[in-house]
């Protein structure tokens, strides 16, 4: 059996301020799978998406990536785990740092080493992707929420790392953004792993997913299946959008 | 540690309206050979300019008309309205008080003034701490008037401040926002529950108001540190690649201390004769 | 206490400052060894937050008011050296940007708000550690007696320095009573509101209190 892309193992984080928030986490993710992590407000997605690449570090439980164990006192295998997980995260403002939209993106792949032409070429590609070119010498706190969620997006691209993991990606874009960031994602070969409330776009985008709930993993199929369980839905609060319907 | 009364939320910090970086508030954007000098350039001049002025005895007295003349000078050169450079500079009020007293309650030989009796070293004293203090401000309030946060940074980054205090200045900049938007969002919940700080009864309030705003800020500036891990940041920020001043730049920027010296120089001279 | 420029001679504050360049060195090397990379961002927060309570000002009579010092803060957050340097960066902003204490100043400034003000406060919380008793409720008291001292005794720096090199036209004595006396009240809201903020992140985030889990934590536990 090859190694799974992202493997968690009866993962359990409590906060500092004593707040249990992953109980028992287990999950398994192909490489190259796309999957949806679903679940009610304060079920604890986000913070497993921090154990993803080594921000958080779980009481008990492991994380591994590529067969590599997250261990936070291995500076080096960390950095290669941060340079391999790319996460965009839930607030745009937490991610975006530098002056400038540019010196943003350029960020990332300064810190592995690009530098020059490179470095220029890199940065230009991830924002041509989330049509974010133009705006590249503004600062990003001039930007309006749903451009700085695509930069934020441009900053993890620039760093083609081979697992990204996007914590509510299409909320607050307007349709037209969250489908053409959705076309942005079908179109990367890599492992996804996405956060969402959108059922929707994760029936649009993901073969698979998982529901969170109270810090445990309480579903895991296919997405299709998932949102036909009326049942499954309502007991974790979780609606589909009025007059949709899964076939 | 002395600042005249003012209301404790109102500040440059905290009038801070989204959209506009620190220390970007404070520029006032013109096309003038004084906006166009590199930031290290401007605090050199400005240092050495200080420097000069503090050193001169305060008899100089026609040393201080000319560098007086030399702020102003600066000061239309950069096309900055008097009327704003005036507020900004009333941070020194303080100071000003004290030095009024000087020659009130100064001790020593006293002379007659207008009919007043006034310490004569009080006078000289109070004198020196005015005008001096006066032109340190006008030159700092012209710094920030002319060069963004940003700028003042790289400024001292190429006047070699130790790169751990670079950084340090660095992050500061970029958290002050992240700080500011909290108090402004704390400070629209206080307000719209009517508080106003008064004595010694809002000790209390203020300090659960501080260590409120510095659990969010901390926590802010937390996710936005995990974010920079996440991207491989190891301690250094990139360099953004800038260009170094030319002679001509230090030649224009310096021209302010130059002047200066020379004009101690030579009232040194005319005053020992 | 922001001193301007001109209120204290060029020599003593060209002293003043060749020494605020060792203190500061020191700290610099310092925080390097305790922290490395993480010096800097954990260092600019607590820049940041010295920064917004010394806007907080409290009337102290004759309409002035006194506005916090934030170093005895600063030292129980996130330890002496990284504290050193939060105060320091301060006050070169405050100067450079915000006209509050002179720039030929500087030095003057950062010996007495940095380095008496933090240093002070490290002695005599270290001192308080070693008497209380092992629990929270000693971090309290020592951070609030650790303000409430170090505040009159940074005063105490600006006594010595105008004494030095500022004017006579004032008798060190009278001097020295309007200081003391003004900096004692302020000390007092100093301490309270130290003691309080410490005691409100002791109940919720008790891993960022240096003063509490020495040697210094990181805001991640990389
Ligand atoms: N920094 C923190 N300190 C303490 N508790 C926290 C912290 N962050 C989150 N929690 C708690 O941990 C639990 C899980 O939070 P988390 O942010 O992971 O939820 P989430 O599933 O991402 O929710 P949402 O859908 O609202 O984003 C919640 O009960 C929350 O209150
Ligand atoms: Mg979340």
């Amino acid at each position: 059996m090859s190694e799974a892309a992202l493997l968690v193992e009866s993962l359990a984080y409590e906060y500092p301020d004593g707040n249990l928030a992953l109980h028992d986490v287990s999950l398994r993710i192909e490489r190259g799978e796309r999957v949806a992590l679903l679940g009610p407000n304060g079920s604890g997605k986000t913070t497993l998406v921090k154990h993803l690449n080594g921000i958080l570090a779980g009481n008990s439980g492991s994380v591994s990536v590529d067969g590599v164990r997250v261990d936070l006192q291995n500076k080096d295998s960390l950095r290669r785990i941060r340079s391999s997980v790319g996460v965009v995260f839930q607030d745009p403002d937490d991610q975006l740092f530098m002056p400038t939209v540019r010196e943003d993106v350029a960020f990332g792949p300064f810190n592995m080493g690009a530098r020059g032409e490179e470095l220029d070429l890199v940065v230009k590609d991830a924002l041509e992707r989330v049509g974010m070119w133009e705006l590249r010498d503004r600062p990003p706190h001039h930007l309006s929420f749903g451009q700085r969620r695509r930069v934020a997006v441009a900053t993890v691209l620039s760093m083609s790392p081979k697992i990204l993991v996007l914590d509510e990606p299409s909320s607050n874009l307007d349709p037209a953004s969250r489908r053409e960031l959705a076309d942005i994602l079908r179109g990367l070969d890599i492992t996804l792993l996405m956060v969402t409330h959108d059922l929707p776009y994760a029936l649009e985008l993901c073969e698979r997913s998982l529901v969170l709930a109270g810090g445990h993993v309480v579903a895991d199929s296919r997405t299709r299946e998932i949102l036909r369980d009326t049942d499954l839905l309502s007991r974790h609060r979780l609606e589909l959008p009025l007059g949709f319907r899964v076939d | 540690m002395i600042r005249p009364n003012e209301d404790p939320l109102k500040h440059p910090i905290s009038d801070h309206h989204h959209g506009h970086d620190f220390g970007e508030r404070l520029v006032l954007h013109r096309h003038s050979i004084v906006h166009h000098l590199e930031p290290q350039v401007k605090i050199l001049a400005m240092f050495l300019f200080i420097i000069v002025c503090v050193a001169t005895p305060i008899h100089f007295w026609q040393a201080f008309v000319v560098y007086g003349l030399l702020v102003l000078g600066t000061i239309l050169i950069a096309q900055l309205p008097l009327n704003v450079v005036a507020r900004r500079s009333l941070i020194e009020l303080p100071f000003v008080f004290f030095a009024i007293m000087m020659p009130i309650f100064g001790s020593g030989e006293r002379v007659e003034v207008l009919g007043v009796s006034l310490s004569r070293l009080g006078i000289e004293s109070g004198a020196s701490i005015l005008v001096k203090g006066t032109f340190g401000v006008l030159c700092a309030v012209c710094l920030s008037a002319t060069t963004p946060a940003r700028e003042i940074l790289r400024g001292l980054e190429r006047l070699r401040l130790p790169n751990l205090l670079v950084q340090i200045v660095s992050f500061m900049i970029r958290y002050v926002n992240v700080v500011s938007d909290e108090m402004a969002r704390m400070k629209i919940a206080r307000l719209s529950r009517g508080f106003e700080a008064q004595g010694v009864r809002s000790w209390r309030f203020l300090a659960n108001v501080a260590g409120a705003l510095f659990i969010r800020s901390y926590e802010r500036g937390e996710r936005v540190y995990l974010a920079m891990l996440s991207r491989g940041y190891s301690g250094k920020l990139p360099d953004t690649g800038h260009g170094s001043a030319g002679i001509r730049q230090w030649a224009q920027g310096l021209l302010l201390p130059v002047l200066a010296l020379l004009v101690l120089a030579m009232t040194n001279i005319w005053m020992s004769r | 206490m922001h001193i301007p420029d001109g209120f204290i001679d060029a020599p003593t504050s060209a002293i003043f400052g060749a020494a605020s360049v060792a203190g500061v060195a020191v700290s610099l090397r310092g925080a390097r060894k305790q922290l490395d990379e993480r010096a800097a961002p954990l260092a600019g927060l607590v820049a940041v937050f010295i920064f917004a309570v010394q806007m907080i000002n409290f009337p102290v009579g004759a309409g002035t008011s006194g506005h916090l010092m934030g170093g005895a803060l600063a030292m129980v957050l996130v330890g002496p050296h990284a504290a050193v340097l939060a105060v320091t960066v301060v006050l070169i902003v405050q100067a450079l940007m915000f006209a509050d204490g002179g720039l030929s100043a500087l030095g003057l400034n950062v010996f007495n708000l940095a380095l008496v003000g933090v240093w002070s406060a490290y002695v005599l919380y270290g001192l308080l550690r070693l008497i209380l008793p092992k629990v929270r409720s000693s971090v309290v008291v020592g951070s609030f007696v650790a303000a409430l001292v170090s505040v009159p005794v940074a005063a105490v720096g600006f006594v010595g320095q105008y004494a030095i090199g500022g004017s006579e036209v004032f008798g060190l004595g009278a001097v020295f009573s309007a200081m003391f006396g003004t900096h004692v009240l302020i000390g007092i809201g100093e301490a309270f509101i130290t003691a309080l903020t410490v005691s409100s992140l002791l109940s919720s985030r008790q891993d960022l209190v240096f003063g509490w889990k020495a040697p210094l934590r990181s805001p991640v536990e990389v």
